[in-house]
């Protein structure tokens, strides 16, 4: 690929009192990719991610998103949140207003558009999450927790960012809804030519559709490359992460999947290829 | 790089060919909006092999000309374009983007009518209250169980233990603004000596508890509202239920309790601190001395004015701590119905308190007990 990483990470050090979460992190983000990251619990993910979007100061290291150092004093995140879009794990709706509202928020900020198409594009992007019509004048409290991830993300998508962070997007969802959700993830990154900070546990979303994924334990990155070259990993944890028998089952089904003519993973289209994986079990 | 459209029509009756170059993009929508509205009428050709970047508010103009003037086709579009065209395409459902779309007259009328039923309701939910509240608080203390007095004990300290300060400081303050105006008044008729009975009286009757009841309503009415409405958003009320704990017995009931012990004893303290602060100013600008303004005081303070106050105590006590569990209870759905509640706790409690007041005076003068 060559080109510069959308997010670079380098020497990351972040500690609340006395523990310490991250030790000289390194990480990489390219553009095009969906990059799954993933970690025990309180192995620092979300910290991780709360330091790249600027809500996080770290007690040392640097972070370049689109090449600006969100950790510089003089870095301007109003500008660069213009083009990310974060979909928190509990959706963090505004729970006074509706979902098409909740929506047009960012494009009410930073946007002076005539009110009929601020509306029309509420509308599209609620549609291309996969909600009914009807979700639009709804409040949060009224929807079930899927509809309410598929909301979230239809927030975070409308300024068209090039760069979007999910944290932990299919928790709490039915398999079925999980499956919607890495299919609509996937769509579009394909069609919108998305970069993809991911962070999951849900297996199947990581054998389905990252193209790499970043393992953090002992506070930094130990290892980075798709689920294939993982497994062949000689680390007990990444052992037990992927061959155990939840991740052979994932890699099983993933197999299953590919087997049945179903290409997961077609090429993004900013150009990066991102060849389907078969499970290493 | 600007999106240029320039018309090139022939004007034969075929579409018209509007070129459109540079980005279409989200920042320039307001732009190429405009540009597009302004096109010629009738069928228009967009070309679309100049364009570098599209996002999907770029792709939906460019579908909603395509949907809106039919016969239009675009031309050169790229494969990414085309996918871009057919998802936004897709995604072109009617939505519902207002919740409420009825003219405002009717809305208006509406509002009135919930405002109404909505009072009906709180008052016969709020008197539900109380009786569930007396209920459960019998039942609790005849069961084996009992009553949680460990949950008594902390809601005293932070309702009573920790207000001391804040209580003490305002009724000391009082004191020596009744005493103050009380002199300059009295001067004129050569009776500053009965400043001493200004303070003793209206302090043990009337404003120590009053304003306390009152401080302690905006301190602990708002505290106990917001404590139990986030917990009802993050279902731990249904947790407790689940788990076989009755919320009543477990949040309300020592509340209540707590606050119905500690207004009658921080009312005293108040009253007392009241009149520590009127007999400073006594003694320092009329020059009475501490000794002679204690006698004096007990001369001039019947009993039957602390007892009033101290009677007044715990009903005030109650209410404000039965107005905010009860608030914080009807707490549903948003964060913002935890401010809205927690509002009402505080405004309903102080109007409670006042109104309660109003009653016992007459109550006590019907009586005969003055």
């Amino acid at each position: 690929m060559g080109e510069a990483p959308v997010i670079s990470v380098r020497g990351l050090v972040n500690r609340f009192g006395t523990q310490v979460v991250h030790e000289g992190l390194d990480l990489d983000v390219l553009p095009g990719e969906i990059l799954g990251v993933v970690g025990g619990s309180g192995s620092g993910k979300s910290v991780l991610l709360r330091s790249i979007i600027g809500l996080q100061h770290p007690a040392a290291g640097t972070i370049r998103v689109f090449g600006e150092e969100v950790t510089s004093p003089e870095c301007d995140l109003l500008a660069l949140s213009r083009r990310w879009g974060v979909l928190f794990q509990a959706g963090a709706l505004f729970s006074g207003l509706t979902v098409a509202e909740n929506v047009q928020v960012p494009l009410r900020e930073h946007l002076a558009l005539p009110e009929p198409l601020m509306d029309e594009i509420a509308a599209y992007k609620i549609a291309m999450v996969g909600l009914p019509g009807e979700a639009g004048a709804k409040y949060p409290a009224e929807l079930s927790g899927g509809m309410r991830k598929r909301a979230a993300l239809a927030r975070a998508l409308a300024m068209d960012p090039a760069l979007l962070f999910l944290d932990e997007p299919t928790a709490g969802l039915d398999p079925v809804g999980a499956a919607a959700f890495d299919q609509l993830v996937l769509t579009l990154r394909n069609t919108m030519g998305l970069t993809l900070f991911l962070i999951t546990h849900d297996l199947d979303t990581l054998m389905t559709i990252c193209d790499r994924v970043a393992v953090i334990a002992e506070k930094r990155v130990l290892a980075v490359g798709s689920v294939a070259e993982l497994t062949r990993l000689d680390h007990p944890w990444v052992r037990d992460y992927f061959l155990g028998p939840r991740g052979r089952a994932a890699a099983g089904a993933q197999a299953a999947r590919i087997a049945a003519g179903e290409r997961a993973v077609p090429a993004a289209a900013g150009g990066s290829a991102a060849p389907a994986q078969a499970g290493g079990a | 790089m600007a999106t240029q459209a320039a018309d090139t029509g022939d004007g034969t009756g075929r579409p018209h060919r509007l070129p459109l170059e540079g980005e279409l993009t989200i920042d320039r929508a307001a732009g190429l909006e405009r540009r597009l509205a302004e096109a010629p009428a009738g069928p228009l050709s967009l070309d679309l092999a100049g364009v570098t970047r599209i996002d999907t508010v770029g792709a939906w103009l460019v579908h909603r000309l395509l949907r809106d003037r039919p016969g239009s086709r675009v031309e050169g579009a790229s494969a990414g374009v085309t996918r871009l065209l057919a998802e936004v395409a897709a995604a072109d459902r009617p939505c519902s983007i207002r919740p409420d779309p009825r003219p405002a007259w009717l809305r208006e009328i509406e509002k009135a009518g919930e405002a109404v039923i909505g009072a009906v309701n709180t008052m016969g939910a709020g008197l539900g209250f109380v009786g569930t509240m007396l209920l459960v608080t019998l039942r609790t203390a005849l069961s084996g169980r009992g009553i949680r007095w460990h949950a008594v004990s902390q809601q005293m300290e932070a309702t009573g233990i920790n207000a001391l300060g804040i209580v003490g400081l305002m009724s000391f303050l009082i004191g020596i603004v009744i005493a103050q105006q009380g002199a300059v008044q009295l001067e004129q008729f050569g009776a500053q000596v009965f400043t001493i009975n200004l303070i003793g009286r209206a302090t043990f009757r009337e404003l120590g508890i009053l304003l306390t009841a009152i401080m302690v309503a905006g301190r602990s009415a708002s505290a106990f509202a917001a404590q139990i409405g986030t917990m009802k958003l993050n279902e731990e009320i249904d947790a407790m239920r689940t788990i076989g704990l009755d919320p009543v017995e477990v949040l309300v009931v020592p509340r209540v309790i707590a606050l119905t012990v500690i207004l009658p004893l921080l009312g005293f303290y108040a009253s007392i601190l009241a009149v520590i602060g009127g007999g400073l100013l006594c003694w320092t600008s009329l020059d009475i001395p501490p000794a002679t303004y204690v006698q004096r005081i007990r001369e001039v303070v019947p009993m039957s004015d602390f007892w009033i106050g101290m009677a007044k105590a715990p009903f005030f006590g109650a209410v404000i701590a039965l107005t905010g569990c009860f608030q914080g209870m009807q707490v549903a759905g948003t964060a913002e119905s935890v401010g809205a509640r927690t509002t009402i706790a505080v405004v309903q409690s102080i109007f409670l308190v006042i109104v309660l007041d109003a009653f016992f005076a007459v109550f006590f003068t019907a009586i005969g007990f003055v």
